[in-house]
């Protein structure tokens, strides 16, 4: 990848971003630097003006203007003072003092000055002499001058000035730096993620995200990635064996259909033959729509939308409606329906998907028991290790433990179930109300026989 | 019966009109919403057959403005979208019966049937149901037949209820299940026919005429 690709990226940005975070903060703390050096020695060189001043006006107070000039010019010998002192006739003619002329600078408001030294002896890398100084007109016209040269104050605060400009410029470029080291980091591996989603893209589904181990954002990002693609990959296996099934279980009857009406065409002679055949193919018909609205319910419950119109269900009353319901047909197939209701429970759910569900276990009991048998249908909990519970449970010939995810999947049917009918829907119903609600499918050994329980999530209880 | 029938698809209307004009109902047909609309406002029918899916508008807000302006005819709603909540719409949304498509045309005729005699037979609320010698006595929940006492478990005698409330007309095995368990799910199992059975057996044994009698490929019917 190019670099121009660099500035566009959304970590540079955010690089730049920290980059100018990091500067202003750099800059606060340098302005405070500069205020406590140079500021420091400003606000010093002022006061030390006002302690002259002081002094001075103590001398004028007592000895009026002989007593100034004398200690001026006694201040003024001082070898190396960086102090200026002029005092000058109302004509500002120099009376006394080290500057040779009243400045010609007009002083602000408070009596502050700023000036140029114009006699001073030019320092070799020929630097102006600058000075700050206060200005007072004494009675009778005279004026005097008190300042200090600020020349060494300037250079300092000059050296001070250029010191933080190079810190500045460093901390620009070491951020500057890490950012874009940062940031082609970040991006080499997005730019990774990116170029393996491409791939997949064009086909490559079994391609996965490098994941680097380091447990950071962009690892998690790409195994969430990973995740990701592993369930549709689980969803799209699971997709093509259903369509691989509705086309092979549906083409069977289908193909039965055809043929039984073919024969009818060319063998039936009488309106009874026809009638018989005709009902025949209604009947076949039937069972080919059974298979198809079994699949929507599967469907409408995995899309999880009626969640929308769960309510209150007493799993008590569905268990005794549906017994209700079952019974006579229980005892004509040679059973026993027993409702065995420990207690009350009440869960968040559809009533009529979670009777369906029941009823397709009591439909399998049926199928698969012996004559004689016990089929029971039991509601409990939530106890304290299991919430609550509705189940069905069986004498019949059960299903071997290693088989029990296999028959939630559709149109699974156990080799020992072939005979009989059923379309290897049921538990997949099942199973997909269950999930629906939150709940657990649990499968058990009855010896003999099957449990099959639905276990609901504990919810305060309503 | 004079019946609506309120439905876009030419082919399944035609089917439609056919078979309850060849079951003795004369019948109307109104190719969309706008039509269908007018014309059950301006005519007397007993039934009023919608489908949910018209051209530009659903069948619900249809019968919403029908109920709306006051028009009672009972509707029987025929919906693709068979699932629980859209069922519980349209039954809101003032309809009296919904089939799911695609349903067979037994189930079809049945449910108008049961729908016009709904309407015919008024809100009254009975005591006493009477089919030829058949007596049931809703307040006493007693039932005789002749001069016989017939003990009924509770299921049984709402099953009976049913029939009779419905006498003479067939009553398919969805209609029993929706209406005496109230359940919109059709079992593997043939629960249905086991209940009728155990029901025919205490009202017509020991005498010389079947009440309960069995339609092929469609459900049941009382009659004398």
């Amino acid at each position: 990848m190019p670099d121009l690709g660099l500035l566009r990226t959304t970590t540079f940005r955010v690089a730049l971003l920290y980059l100018g975070l990091f500067l202003a903060s750099v800059l606060v703390i340098l302005g405070l630097i500069y205020w406590f050096t140079a500021g420091f020695i400003e606000r010093q060189t002022d006061e030390t003006i006002a302690a002259e001043i002081a002094g001075l006006r103590e001398h004028y107070r007592q000895r009026r203007l002989p007593g100034l000039i004398e200690v001026v010019n006694a201040r003024s010998a001082t070898p190396r003072t960086s102090t200026l002192y002029l005092v000058a006739s109302p004509t500002y003619a120099p009376l006394a003092g080290n500057l040779s002329a009243w400045p010609d600078a007009a002083p602000d408001p408070d009596g502050w000055v700023e000036f140029e030294i114009k006699d001073a002896p030019p320092t070799p890398d020929g630097r102006r002499h600058d000075a700050r100084a206060v200005m007072f007109t004494l009675s009778g016209g005279y004026h005097l001058l008190v300042g200090r040269d600020t020349r060494e104050r300037g250079q300092f605060q000059e050296r001070v000035l250029i010191s933080l400009a190079w810190a500045l410029l460093l901390t620009i470029g070491l951020g500057a730096a890490g950012g874009v080291l940062i940031s082609r980091n970040v991006m080499h591996r997005i730019d990774a993620i990116n170029r393996t989603t491409r791939q997949i893209m064009s086909g490559a589904l079994q391609e996965r995200m490098a994941v680097k181990g380091s447990g950071d954002e962009l690892d998690q990002l790409a195994g969430n990635l990973n995740a990701m693609l592993d369930q549709i990959e689980q969803l799209m296996v699971g997709m093509r064996q259903v369509s691989d099934s509705i086309a092979h279980d549906l083409r069977t009857p289908l193909t039965r259909l055809r043929s039984r009406l073919e024969i009818t065409l060319v063998e039936c002679s009488g309106e009874d033959e026809y009638r018989g055949a005709i009902q025949e193919a209604i009947g076949e018909a039937d069972r080919l729509l059974g298979i198809f609205s079994a699949l929507l319910s599967i469907a409408e419950a995995e899309a999880g939308t009626l969640q929308r119109s769960f309510h209150k269900v007493a799993l008590a009353d569905i268990a005794r409606r549906i017994a209700d319901l079952y019974e006579p047909a229980a005892e004509e197939a040679g059973l026993s329906l027993d409702s065995d209701i420990q207690a009350e429970p009440v869960v968040l759910g559809n009533q009529q998907l979670l009777a369906q569900a029941v009823a397709n276990l009591l439909d399998n009991a049926l199928k698969y028991s012996p004559t004689g048998g016990r089929v029971t249908l039991t509601v409990d909990g939530p106890d304290g290790s299991r919430g609550a519970f509705i189940s069905v449970a069986d004498g019949g010939p059960g299903i071997p433990a290693d088989q029990r995810e296999s028959v939630l999947r559709r149109f699974v049917r156990l080799e020992s179930s072939r005979s009989s009918p059923g379309n290897g829907l049921g538990l997949s119903l099942v199973d997909a109300v269950a999930r629906l609600h939150g709940a657990r499918l649990e499968m058990d050994d009855n010896r003999p026989g099957l449990i099959v329980a639905i276990v609901f999530p504990r919810i305060g209880a309503g | 019966m004079k019946i609506l029938v309120i439905e876009d698809d030419a082919q399944a209307a035609a089917y439609m009109v056919k078979g309850l004009r060849e079951s003795g109902h004369v019948v109307d047909h109104a190719a969309d919403g706008k039509d269908g609309l007018f014309m059950a406002g301006s005519e007397n029918y007993d039934v009023l057959i919608v489908d949910r899916l018209l051209p530009g508008r659903d069948g619900l807000s249809l019968v919403e403005i029908l109920r709306g302006a006051g028009t009672d005819t009972p509707v029987l709603f025929l919906s693709a979208l068979g699932s629980v909540d859209d069922r519980v719409r349209g039954l809101r949304a003032g309809g009296d019966d919904y089939l799911t498509k695609p349903y067979a045309f037994s189930e079809l005729l049945a449910r108008v049937e049961a729908l016009g005699r709904r309407k015919s037979a008024g809100a009254a609320a009975t005591t006493r149901l009477q089919v030829a010698d058949l007596e049931m006595d809703l307040l006493a929940r007693r039932v005789r037949r002749g001069t016989k006492q017939i003990d009924l478990l509770p299921r049984e005698f709402r099953l009976l209820e049913y029939l009779m409330r419905h006498a003479g007309n067939v009553v398919t095995r969805t209609m029993l299940l929706e209406n005496v368990w109230d359940y919109h799910f059709d079992p593997q199992t043939n629960v249905i026919d086991v209940h009728v059975a155990r029901l025919r057996q205490k009202i017509d044994r020991d005498f010389p005429t079947p009440m309960i009698h069995t339609v092929r490929g469609a459900g049941y019917t009382l009659r004398a």
